[in-house]
């Protein structure tokens, strides 16, 4: 399947071998067939869609493509988008036609790469199995009786069921890492301030990153150089020189360190996701790599520090939702306070409102200290615990979530037992250190099982090169579910 | 031994939220709340003392922006996707102070 | 009972910088509705903000000018509460690293000067505007005003009259628009002050509960409000009764304060640093650099007039009302060497027509050399200083420069003894009998002379010269 890859792509169409135009129309074409049983778009608008196609291919004709220019791309439906519905999966937004561009996707209308529509998510990025959406579950292509993970379930789905060659993801707490993991794609959570955060709908703004998702760890590198740079709306955003991500996509593994948290080999693994990480570690050994024994002893607080963090940032960012100047706004109300508290009971669904009220309850007057405060100093040993590693490793590697696919429904009555499933992707969000998935086997289900790295800061370049390595010499990435076409 | 969340917790909580909650509805979330709240209980008792707590990832300071005029009237547009508008302000049920 | 009042004031007072303090939307004053309010300052989805070097720099100005410390890393907090004049449902502020911490104003109430302490200064973003007229029952919400960078100054309590809360307050007025930070306009929202006021039996050392009146936009109003609230909460005292803590308005056109309906729960305001932006940091090079820019401050200015005009306390604090005023009254001073003088003319004739016509000195038509050159006119025995003010009135009415006036007007003082001599002849010949009554040993007939040599003289004679010249013919 590597004709679809970015570069081949790209190859393709600066080769006239195809148009922009045939490119998105056949992405439009299996979104039609496939969606009704993935659901993995909130919206499309083909019109839209081969407007920019056109654009793309006009761009092309004149000498003026970049390296993408006129490879489409899917994005989560929480960056907005001029003239697009963006929902933020939610109710609350359902009528919300943004009248401006997140910083990325100016940067993706820049690189001259249409939209083919907006992914659905779990509601305002909360969740792990994209079951919270007010547009219904997303479906894994692998087995649609099974959840794709979350909250950028849509957009993992989608590039999975080869809906769109690559689609915008955010992860605050493992939203991109974990659903590639579970989808069996490539996905990258960058460095902490390296892509803006401007126009893409807050969830918690000291943990929310953009990243890409695609099948393989080259075609992320090349989706990295689009989304990363400095952006002045966005006090966050770090200024600092361009970087080509892909600059060492071939370099050879000899004398890598990799470090193996035991922390993250321990009780609460699955056996199989342990069999085959501990294949690809084998894998990497061949390739030059040296294993090397770390521990990550403050890891385990990681889940209840952020089930502090994140949710005291999003009950605060999510205030701004109470039906005054756009979106969902209750039809019947008494006076200004009901309409707000029935605006809000009725838009938010479930999940977003018990985590407004434990966010709200942790900041609250008498409360701040013993979990705030105490959240924060525990992220700083966190933090510590990571540069500690990188003393001795170069990179730090592990599965990305505790399991594979679980089916639908399984886990959504008891959030802790859902929150579960991002014990291994939570810490490097609290550090603010980059993270990837790559797959790296299947369970005996036939569901995908993923890997994860965990890099330094600014190291990229440095994990998309252990993950290329991997990926040319293995093929987990290049699969694709059957039954789809 | 950190105190469960009582219905009337959960009420007072809704309330400072803006977020209308039945006592049945109340009944419900707080189950889920406390067994939320249980998990987060065990970073409780970890000695913290001399830690500085952690903000931001990185050591970096607020930039500044020049102090220019930099935006132009987008009213029209931005109140296209407004519930209610008149004569240019967003209405709302009366305020009363 | 005897009863101790306590006041502490915090006053709001709006940065005179061009855009905002987190968006780049203008900040002048008067646009149409939400005409002037971003993406950001409505709070779309996914906005941010960035802050503005101006804010920054006039806090930094106001904590030198106050001798306050400025935090070399100061915070932004956030203030969690929902009003749908504030549109992200928080207030960005700072609460526990403000920029500015301590810090004093002195003042002066009649003759008494004092020191008022300030606990901190912190910025924060000003909320839009609520218009209550109806919109069938509606209240319509202007976002204009919402992210005007405003610097909330804090004092202790410890004011105790209201008196002294006027006069802090019109001494911060004077300070922050001295500085340029503020443009002082009260009417527009400006300068807007908060009390907290509460009642204590004289000698207690515990304060009694305080309730803040909000919103005072008036100096007026600030001593009237507090002169009711005071008296209602030692009516209630005295009556047995309890105050509770609460948020209250003034209503001018009643003169009463009364409680806010929509504050009946305490405010729980969740406070946190704000996660999307990042600490502040202040170095010393800055802040020298704004040092170097802070003009000669009104205390400073004060004693200066004091020592070098030699004008009273209570003048020189008068003079420095504003520092217009002020570099009025010393390019008139310098003018004419005369520094009471102009005191007295600045503070006398100039004002009282500035205030007949609601001018400002800014606007006054009478510059500062014409006045400096009147003085010193009376001063050289050219003008006499009652046909001053006919010359004065002629400057006001643009009749042209000063020498021109007394000539066309034929004001000119008459120091010519020959001429003056004649008329006193003239004088003493018409008025016999009030010769006879001087020299006979009524001492008022000597004044009625003089007065009808200056009537003769239609004004222009020099009255010490009629006073000598009479005494020697009358011998």
């Amino acid at each position: 399947m590597s004709e679809t890859s970015l570069s081949a792509l790209a190859a393709q169409l600066a080769g006239k071998q195809v148009s922009s135009r045939e490119l998105a129309q056949s992405y439009l074409g299996r979104i039609v067939a496939l969606n009704p049983s993935i659901n993995a778009f909130i919206t499309v608008d083909a019109e839209k869609t081969l407007l920019e196609a056109a654009a793309a291919d006009a761009r092309i004709a004149a000498g003026q493509a970049g390296p993408l220019t006129g490879v489409p791309i899917a994005h989560k439906d929480i960056f907005c988008t001029d003239g697009w519905l963006t929902t933020c999966g939610s109710k609350m937004l359902s009528n919300f036609v943004a009248p401006y561009d997140a910083h990325v996707i100016q940067r993706f209308k820049a690189a001259g790469m249409p939209s083919l529509g907006k992914t659905n998510m779990d509601e305002f990025a909360m969740g792990s199995s994209n079951e919270t959406s007010y547009y219904g579950a997303v479906k894994n292509p692998w087995n649609t009786a099974y959840v794709p993970g979350g909250s950028s379930g849509g957009a993992a789905a989608c590039v999975a069921a080869r809906m769109a060659p690559a689609a915008t993801g955010t992860d605050t707490g493992g939203s991109i890492r974990q659903p590639a993991a579970l989808c069996g794609i490539t996905g990258l959570k960058p460095t902490y301030g390296l892509v803006s955060r401007y126009g893409m709908i807050a969830f918690a703004s000291s943990l929310d990153q953009a990243g890409p998702m695609a099948p393989s760890a080259e075609d992320c590198a090349l989706l990295l150089n689009v989304m990363t740079g400095f952006d002045p709306s966005d006090s966050t955003s770090l200024e600092r020189e361009k970087e080509d991500y892909a600059r060492d996509l071939d370099k050879p593994l000899a004398g890598l360190r990799v470090g193996l948290p035991r922390e993250f080999f321990a009780e609460g693994l699955n056996n199989e996701v342990a069999a085959a990480v501990d294949a690809a570690v084998a894998e990497l050994k061949t390739l030059g790599a040296t294993p090397v024994d770390i521990s990550l002893a403050n890891s385990k607080l990681a889940i209840p520090v952020y089930y502090v963090l994140a949710p005291a940032e999003a009950s605060s960012n999510l205030s701004r939702f109470d039906g005054v100047r756009y979106g969902y706004r209750a039809p019947d109300y008494a006076n200004l306070d009901d309409m707000y508290c029935k605006t809000r009971a009725q838009g938010f669904g479930a999940e977003v409102k018990r985590r407004i009220l434990i966010g709200a309850y942790v900041l609250s007057h008498g409360y701040y200290d013993a979990y705030y405060l105490q959240a924060q100093k525990i992220r700083r040993l966190i933090a510590d615990d990571f540069s500690e590693a990188f003393k001795v490793c170069d990179v730090i590697l592990g599965p990305t979530a505790p399991g594979t696919a679980f089916k639908l429904g399984e886990k959504s009555d008891d959030p802790v037992e859902m929150y579960l499933n991002d014990l291994y992707t939570i810490p490097a969000n609290l550090a603010g250190l980059p993270g990837m998935s790559l797959p790296c086997g299947f369970d005996a289900k036939g569901l995908p099982i993923g890997l994860q790295l965990v890099g330094n800061y600014f190291s990229e370049a440095k994990m998309l090169n252990v993950a290329h390595q991997y990926q040319r010499v293995t093929d987990w990435h290049a699969r694709a579910p059957e039954g789809l076409k | 031994m950190r105190q469960a969340l009582s219905p009337d917790d959960v009420k007072r909580i809704a309330r400072l939220a803006r977020i209308e909650t039945s006592d049945a509805e109340a009944q419900a979330t707080q189950a889920q709340l406390n067994s939320i709240f249980d998990l987060i209980a065990t970073m409780q008792a970890v000695d913290t003392r001399g830690v500085s707590p952690m903000a931001h990832a990185q050591e970096v300071y607020q930039r500044l922006r020049d102090d220019i005029v930099t935006e132009t009237d987008r009213h029209a547009a931005f109140q296209a996707v407004a519930p209610a508008v008149e004569n240019g302000l967003y209405l709302v049920p009366k305020v009363i102070e | 009972m005897k009863w101790e009042t306590v006041i502490g004031l915090e006053v709001h007072t709006q940065l005179a910088t061009k855009s905002k303090i987190f968006s780049g939307s203008s900040t002048a004053f008067g646009a149409a509705p939400n005409t002037q309010a971003s993406a950001v300052d409505i709070a779309l989805p996914g906005v941010l903000p960035v802050l503005n070097r101006g804010a920054v720099e006039c806090a930094i100005r106001f904590g030198l000018a106050i001798g306050g410390n400025l935090n070399r890393v100061n915070v932004f907090d956030r203030k969690n509460y929902f009003y749908p004049d504030l549109p992200k449902g928080y207030q960005i502020s700072q609460l526990a690293k403000p920029i500015v911490e301590g810090g004093a104003l002195k003042i002066v109430v009649g003759d008494t000067e004092r020191t008022i302490n300030l606990t901190r200064a912190h910025m924060e973003e000003d909320a839009g505007k609520s218009l209550h007229e109806d919109f069938h029952g509606m209240t319509g919400i202007d976002l204009n005003r919402a992210g005007t960078p405003l610097l909330e100054i804090v004092s202790e309590p410890e004011m105790r009259s209201s008196a002294e809360a006027v006069a802090y307050a019109r001494a911060l007025h004077t300070l922050v628009t001295w500085i340029g930070i503020c443009d002082g306009n009260m009417q527009e929202g400006s300068f807007r002050v908060d009390a907290n006021v509460s009642v204590r039996p004289v000698g207690q050392a515990e304060f009694g509960t305080r309730r803040e009146i909000k919103n005072l936009n008036s100096f007026r109003f600030l001593q009237q409000a507090i002169d009711y609230e005071v008296r209602w909460q030692i009516e209630t005292l005295e009556d047995g009764g309890r105050i509770e803590q609460a948020t209250v308005l003034f209503d001018p056109d009643r003169g009463e304060t009364r409680m806010m309906r929509s504050k009946e729960e305490a405010h729980d305001y969740r406070y946190f640093p704000d996660p999307d932006l990042l600490p502040v940091k202040l170095d010393e090079d800055w802040i020298e650099r704004v040092r170097a820019t802070l003009p000669e401050l009104p205390a400073a200015m004060q004693a200066r007039f004091q020592r070098d005009y030699g004008v009273s306390a209570y003048d020189a604090a008068v003079l420095t009302g504003s520092r217009a005023l002020a570099d009025y009254f010393e390019a008139v001073a310098k003018a004419c060497g005369q520094g009471k003088l102009a005191a007295n003319w600045v503070m006398g004739e100039l004002s009282a027509a500035l205030n007949k016509a609601e001018l400002d000195i800014v606007q006054c038509p009478v510059s500062a050399a014409q006045l400096g050159t009147l003085i010193a006119r009376i001063q050289d025995g050219t003008l006499s200083g009652k046909l001053a003010k006919q010359v004065f009135e002629g400057l006001w009415e643009g009749a042209g420069e000063v020498d021109a006036i007394i000539e066309a007007r034929g004001l000119k003082q008459m120091s010519d003894s020959g001429e003056l001599e004649k008329i006193i002849d003239e004088v003493l010949a018409a008025n016999p009998k009030s010769v006879e009554e001087f020299r006979s040993g009524k001492e008022k007939a000597f004044n009625a002379l003089v007065g009808q040599v200056m009537k003769a003289s239609r004004g222009k004679a020099n009255p010490a010269q009629v006073n000598e010249l009479l005494k020697i013919k009358l011998q």
